[in-house]
């Protein structure tokens, strides 16, 4: 209940910046899943030097119109996702899911990467 | 139906066997060997006198032939080029060899380490002579052997790796066995890896064999650095040396590296001296602790950064002129850059976009400025075989050295010091100055990038190199994996300074060189004294799991940690970028992946199979916070001299 709670904040903020129609993290965290967006961004959108050049989709991601025009017409390294192959409900419950990530502690309060 | 072949000797031990077995249980009864029932004599014969005379008397010939194996002399020259180890699956057609080794030999200078596949004794070597600077020796069937070692050979050719391998053969096919043997002979066996070795011959006779071993090594050892084949003759080994004194070895002289020409390191120099952004970019370039050395005070004469592309262990990541962060950047505004001995000189300073374009092979761009002036230093150059592609794309440059990089950096670095205008003094303080900067900022992003996904379930791949780090830390460590797939958390985080602190990579990318290659360095780090930890990647090590095995019996302590991602990573996209391309789905079966790219239904409990193997081992370890206890365990199997394997489930990279 407690996680729930967690992800209905940030979504109900996202029906503020992003698409209209109704959005489920939970189900967003699904389709990251089925939809392969893990194998290169990770399973919490932290990204990889080795994979998406660094980049991280989540916490903050980008605004909704960047992140879903890069999605469905990059030329880049990561292929386009076309609404065929990706649907736009699908896109939105992932862009759902990476707005309800929390942000990661500080580096510096981390004795293992203060060695 | 041919009748039963009668032999005396066997014949009387057969009886001796038969009376025996009467008095056992019908369990041994049933193994008294079939040619025994078959024949219906008396229990003894009455031996004629010529029998009586050669059973009991002293023989006037002896049973062994007079003088010496052939294999006894081959195994003289081997140990005159002092090879530690020989890394090998046993095979019939080195037998003689083997006997000697053993026999003869005393299984030192080289001992004999079993190996389950020639794929494993190849790579084995590869990663010792990282670590060791030495080559080994391999022995496999020249044919089946062979066949099986070519990948490792393949991958130590594009690593610039001396490997010496023989393979065994029967040449004169009027003598040989039929059958197997023969099966297991050829014409020139060598020919299947011609293009990837750098030398090989065919010795027919034993001082060829001296001659010819001595220059395998030899130009093994000589850069660039390169695997050599021999075909090691049946009959040759079997024969019998009548003079051992008419065979002579040839001493090993080491060939001097080749270095850059004088009139071209000065005008080299002078552009380095005089550029306004310079960048070093080392990919194999220090070969031993001296070249690290070197590159250093290069670096620190012009106070330009440097890339390290971690083909060797170049630069110490702990140094502020280390800007591997910035390194897009960097090559981006350079007007001087100083390759040394890359691997593929085009793709660092172009780019190639996989995203179908022009005509569907990708967009391909400049990074550099139209006006940077590029230099070249590698002896890669040297070699001139043309059927495999390793030589990668020509990139034009303006000054390239046909040389060993690590050889002329003396060189350089004086000419550098002497073209150094006084009045550029002040600049080029700025620059370090400046690069300390951006180093100290690079690190704390570094530090602050690992921290997302710290406490996932599958385990981060940066959580998972410094739970290892926190362990082995106080330790005199070698990082014996490569770690690209992991996002280079070791390379990123872990201070590494020292020339062992990491070994590079495959060279040629053909899988199933990481456990074997971690293995053969582990081997080398043992005799010095070093803890080794690998960072294994499970589609990997199941090429040929085998080597766990090898490790726990010859005790190699080794802490291997499985980067255990469940799948074939590095294939995903290809296939996800191919199907978005024509709009349609890859993903269609059971698993997380594309179909065919996936290493689950069933999952692989590394723990297990280690443990089948005689290996202590742990896992699989799914959450962050049990990782510690486990490895803590590890770190005391390792450090008592024995390996042991921790089997982690990580995100993708």
């Amino acid at each position: 209940m407690i996680v729930r709670a967690l992800i209905v904040l940030p979504v109900t903020m996202f029906f503020a910046l992003g698409p209209a129609a109704a959005a489920s993290a939970e189900h967003g965290k699904v389709a990251f899943m089925q939809h392969g967006c893990w194998q290169c961004h990770g399973t919490v959108g932290q990204g990889s030097i080795a994979t998406s050049g660094g980049k991280r989709l989540a916490p903050d991601p980008l605004p909704w119109e960047t992140f879903s025009s890069f999605v469905r017409s990059t030329n880049r390294a990561m292929p386009p996702y076309s609404d065929k192959i990706l649907t736009d409900g699908d896109l939105e419950d992932i862009y759902a899911y990476m707005q309800s990530i929390p942000k990661p502690l500080d580096a510096k309060t981390i004795p293992l990467l203060n060695p | 139906m041919a009748r039963p072949r009668i032999d005396r000797r066997k014949f009387l031990a057969g009886v001796a066997l038969a009376g025996a077995a009467g008095a056992t249980s019908d369990g041994v009864k049933a193994a008294t060997p079939p040619v025994i029932e078959k024949v219906r004599r008396p229990s003894a014969l009455r031996p004629s006198a010529a029998v009586a005379a050669a059973e009991t008397e002293t023989p006037q010939i002896s049973v062994k032939p007079s003088g010496m194996p052939g294999s006894d002399f081959m195994v003289d020259v081997i140990k005159s080029l002092d090879i530690p180890y020989l890394p090998s699956n046993p095979a019939q057609s080195f037998r003689g060899l083997h006997e000697s080794l053993i026999d003869y030999g005393g299984n030192k200078k080289p001992e004999f380490l079993t190996c389950t596949h020639e794929e494993t004794s190849v790579a084995m070597a590869h990663g010792y002579f990282k670590i060791a600077g030495k080559p080994l020796l391999v022995l496999c069937h020249g044919t089946v052997g062979l066949q099986h070692a070519t990948m490792a050979i393949y991958n130590a050719w594009c690593d610039r790796v001396p490997v010496i391998v023989m393979g065994g053969t029967d040449l004169d096919a009027s003598k040989r066995p039929p059958g197997v043997p023969t099966f297991h002979s050829a014409q020139d066996v060598c020919a299947l890896v011609r293009d990837f070795t750098k030398w090989d011959d065919q010795p027919v006779s034993l001082q060829h064999f001296a001659q010819s071993f001595v220059r395998a090594y030899k130009l093994a050892m000589t850069p660039p650095y390169e695997p050599v084949a021999l075909a090691l003759d049946a009959e040759l080994q079997e024969m019998t040396v009548h003079d051992r004194a008419k065979l002579m070895i040839p001493r090993y002289v080491p060939t001097t590296p080749p270095q850059g020409e004088l009139n071209a390191v000065r005008e080299a120099a002078r552009l380095l001296a005089n550029a306004e952004h310079p960048v070093i970019v080392a990919d194999k370039c220090a070969r031993t602790a001296n070249g690290v050395r070197l590159l250093v005070e290069l670096a620190e004469a012009l106070q330009a950064p440097v890339i390290d592309q971690k083909g060797r262990m170049n630069f110490p990541n702990t140094h502020h002129l280390a800007q591997n962060a910035r390194s897009r950047a960097l090559i981006g505004e350079a007007d001087v850059i100083l390759g040394l001995e890359l691997s593929d000189y085009w793709n660092t300073v172009n780019a190639f976009i996989d995203n179908g374009e022009i005509d569907g092979t990708g967009l391909q761009e400049s990074h550099i400025k139209p006006t940077a002036k590029l230099i070249s230093v590698s002896s890669v150059l040297l070699n001139t075989k043309s059927n495999y592609q390793d030589f990668q794309r020509l990139q034009v440059v303006d000054i390239e050295m046909a040389a060993d990089a690590e050889a002329t950096l003396p060189a350089l670095i004086e000419a550098v010091k002497q073209a150094l205008p006084s009045s550029r003094k002040a600049a080029i303080e700025a620059r370090g100055a400046g690069m300390k900067k951006s180093w100290s900022e690079a690190r704390d992003r570094t530090r602050q990038a690992a921290a997302y996904a710290w406490d996932t379930s599958p385990i981060g791949t940066a959580r998972m190199a410094m739970e290892v780090y926190a362990q082995i830390k106080d330790l005199d460590w070698s990082s014996v994996g490569g770690d690209r797939q992991l996002s280079s958390w070791p390379s990123r985080l872990w201070p590494m300074e020292k020339h062992y602190h990491h070994i590079g990579g495959p060279g040629g990318y053909g899988i199933g060189y990481g456990a074997p290659a971690a293995v053969g360095a582990a081997l080398a780090n043992r005799d010095a004294g070093r803890f080794s930890v690998n960072f294994q990647p499970d589609g990997d090590m199941m090429y040929a799991p085998g080597v766990l095995w090898t490790a726990v019996h010859h005790s190699i302590p080794l802490l291997t940690v499985m980067h255990n991602n469940r799948g074939y990573h590095q294939e995903v996209m290809h296939v996800q970028r191919v199907a978005n391309r024509r709009n349609r789905v890859a993903y269609a079966g059971k698993d997380l992946g594309p179909i065919g790219t996936r290493i689950e239904n069933p999952v692989i409990d590394f723990g297990k199979l280690a443990g089948s193997l005689g290996m202590w081992s742990a896992g699989p370890i799914t959450e962050p916070n049990d990782l510690a206890p486990a490895l803590k365990k590890a770190v005391q199997v390792v450090k008592a001299g024995e390996p042991a394997l921790v089997d982690v489930v990580t995100q993708p990279r």
